[in-house]
């Protein structure tokens, strides 16, 4: 037998064996790479490989996504991308039009995610009206969570309105306690900005000046309001907050030191890995005013070659959304499921009241994406709109100077 | 053959390192003044707009702050280092006991990464934990140094940072260049009843005007590329207080996918470089050639 027949032979053999099997796979990018993190994609993992699946895992830890995304752009680049990757709002848009999303609208259309879905949530998903991404959860952002004990201890409740919070600070701050835990990094001052926004300007000056970034929004009177505010709110904050990670704030409130810090959900889940029981040690409400700003993991579905990798996205896109992954990935993660009709009898009060405000704020059309932590505007122009925020935080910035600054860097964003 | 191997092989063994470097520093410095003229975002892209990134970068008070920082960093950094490197080598020099383990003592930062430097005084300098609650812990409630969590201050917090890490190096050039001065010189001066401190200004110093300028230069690259430091020790805030153009190009590039904008503030920092060194091989060269 001569060379040429063994390589006949052995390619034909090959040939028949993926005709046939066409086992789906996917190589999957993501960053959740700590721990309660890690251990939900090991329940998506698992899921995968029991519907017959490979999963390739490609985790990049390292800068918030960036280090991902690095990693990402030089796959893309050398025209080998991974089948699905954690990516969320314009940035999936952004990749699209590169031309390297794939079209999963079957799966979509039949899973029916268009009515399980909020729409506002179901827009983020979607390029050019195809389906190209697959919801993992619902992150609230606008949150502000509580010390039970030091509030009772004051004599003072949930604050409602921004006049009630500095009113309540006021009192907390005579009485030697640190109001509000903040860590002074870029991303938590524009979190607290963009729930001052909300709060003082109400969603639709929100969606006008943070969404569509409306040059006269920018610079009205209402958001000289809002830095005035933090102005306000920079006096709350105890001396110390440079550079402090979010988690360290968040004990700060758990021992009683400070009362309040305003952070989206995954601050419950440090709550109550210490065994902090949710209305009994620490309260849970939104941050004063009305609307719902989320922050919304997805994967984006890049394209890729061959039948089998092809049936294992299709695959992937299916479990991401199905009733049970959402379920028991959103109970490890502490966020709520991105689809409306999963039963929440498992979750804490805190989700409860996430998932009720999430209906009735989607009704109202008052359900935003949160542009602290980019649902609602592309990396350059977010990221100018924080660097002003930063710098306003923390130097003694007039409000009049802020807003014309913000108006310049968004203008010289493009 | 062997003949034309006797005449070639310098070339032959010098052409793949040649050919490395010629693609992967000018080759890539040629690419980036390419993307610079772009509008790239989040991947490159080839088509050229003009000098619109330039004008964006120039636009950005970050930017500015980013500029501003590199000059008070670099020339409190390079000035200050030189300074005390100087000093510590001028007293080493005194044939004082023990040499060896000092000398070592004082070289050690050297030896850690930047990381490690920039946490240690992040340690260090932060009010609740370093050295104002020690010194209130001691008894002075009103004594404050909050540096590092105060914008206007926070940047020279860096300085001594990298100070404290490579001053110890500059001490090491020093030393070396002042073993080398002809000692029968420094004999003659100290027959002729010369104070010490004038045969180091008159004599020792200015023959090691070399050493002087290889400190500088090698204290110049530092400043300009330090990213690691600042990331470690503030992480280029407050705010943005203490960016420098590395931060700010790394910010562009990998967190606001904005590629074109870091490919201009990359081509800035390169002339900033090239305005120190190419003097510096000017003259270099110029002193060859005489």
């Amino acid at each position: 037998m001569n060379r040429f027949a063994f390589a006949t032979v052995s390619t034909l053999a090959v040939a028949a064996a993926s005709s046939v099997v066409a086992e789906p796979q996917a190589e999957v990018l993501h960053w959740w790479t700590s721990g309660g993190e890690a251990k939900s994609v090991a329940v998506l993992q698992e899921e995968f490989a029991s519907n017959g699946g490979t999963w390739t895992d490609m985790p990049v830890a390292g800068g918030g996504g960036d280090a991902a995304m690095t990693a990402l752009r030089a796959r893309v680049l050398a025209g080998n991308a991974p089948a699905a990757v954690q990516l969320k709002g314009p940035a999936i848009q952004e990749w699209y039009e590169e031309g390297v999303l794939a079209d999963i609208s079957s799966v979509a259309e039949a899973e029916g995610w268009a009515e399980v879905l909020p729409a506002s949530i179901a827009g983020h998903m979607k390029c050019e009206g195809t389906w190209c991404a697959a919801p993992v959860n619902v992150h609230r952002v606008d949150w502000i969570w509580a010390n039970a004990d030091v509030l009772a201890a004051n004599g003072i409740e949930m604050p409602t309105t921004w006049e009630e919070f500095n009113a309540a600070a006021d009192k907390l701050q005579a009485a030697g306690v640190i109001p509000l835990a903040h860590g002074g990094q870029a991303w938590q001052d524009a979190t607290v900005f963009e729930t001052v926004v909300l709060g003082i300007g109400g969603p639709e000056f929100f969606q006008k000046a943070l969404v569509d970034l409306d040059p006269e929004a920018l610079t009205s009177d209402t958001m000289v309001q809002v830095f005035d505010q933090m102005r306000t709110l920079r006096g709350y904050v105890d001396e110390n907050f440079s550079g402090r990670d979010w988690n360290l704030a968040t004990a700060m409130v758990m021992n009683g030191e400070a009362a309040f810090q305003i952070m989206g959900d995954w601050a419950k889940g440090e709550f109550l890995a210490a065994g902090k029981k949710p209305g009994e040690d620490f309260l849970c409400a939104s941050t004063p005013g009305d609307g719902y700003l989320y922050n919304v993991d997805s994967f984006a579905m890049f394209d890729v070659e061959g039948d089998d990798k092809k049936a294992g996205q299709d695959l992937l896109a299916k479990l991401i959304v199905a009733p049970n992954f959402q379920k028991v990935f959103n109970l490890n993660k502490g966020s709520i499921p991105a689809r409306t009709d999963v039963a929440l009898d498992d979750f804490d009060i805190c989700a409860n009241l996430s998932a009720k405000d999430m209906g009735a704020t989607s009704d109202a059309g008052s359900l935003l994406p949160s542009y602290a932590h980019g649902m609602a505007l592309r990396g350059s122009q977010s990221g100018a709109i924080t660097d002003v925020v930063t710098a306003h935080f923390n130097s003694d910035m007039s409000s009049a100077d802020a807003v014309q600054q913000l108006a310049d860097a968004v203008a010289n964003s493009y | 053959m062997s003949e034309w191997l006797e005449n070639h092989l310098p070339k032959v063994v010098l052409a793949p390192s040649f050919i490395a470097v010629l693609i992967f520093v000018y080759g890539f410095i040629g690419w980036t003044a390419w993307v610079s003229l772009t509008r790239s975002k989040l991947l490159p892209k080839y088509e050229i707009k003009g000098f619109i990134q330039y004008e964006r970068l120039f636009d950005s008070p970050r930017w500015d702050t980013a500029i501003n920082n590199l000059y008070v960093f670099g020339a409190l950094f390079i000035v200050i280092a030189m300074v005390l490197g100087l000093l510590l080598a001028i007293l080493l020099d005194q044939k004082i006991r023990a040499e060896g383990a000092i000398r070592t003592i004082y070289l050690y930062p050297m030896a850690l990464s930047m990381i490690v430097t920039g946490t240690a005084w992040k340690w260090i300098l932060n009010p609740g934990l370093g050295i104002e609650s020690m010194v209130q812990g001691w008894g002075f409630p009103n004594f404050e140094f909050d540096w590092l969590v105060n914008p206007d201050y926070a940047i020279y917090t860096i300085v001594m940072a990298a100070i404290w890490q490579s001053s110890g190096f500059v001490m090491a050039l020093f030393l070396a260049g002042l073993r080398s001065v002809d000692g029968e010189i420094i004999k003659a001066a100290q027959v002729d009843g010369i104070p010490t401190w004038r045969i180091y200004t008159a004599i020792i110093i200015p023959s090691m005007a070399p050493i002087f300028l290889s400190a500088f230069i090698v204290l110049a690259h530092l400043a300009i590329k330090s990213f690691d430091l600042v990331i470690a020790l503030t992480g280029g805030g407050p705010g943005y207080a203490t960016d420098l153009p590395a931060t700010y190009m790394y910010a562009m590039a990998f967190s606001r996918g904005d590629i074109g904008q870091a490919a201009s503030s990359a081509m800035i920092m390169m002339l900033v470089v090239f305005a120190i060194v190419v003097p510096y091989l000017y003259s270099e060269l110029r002193a060859k050639n005489d």
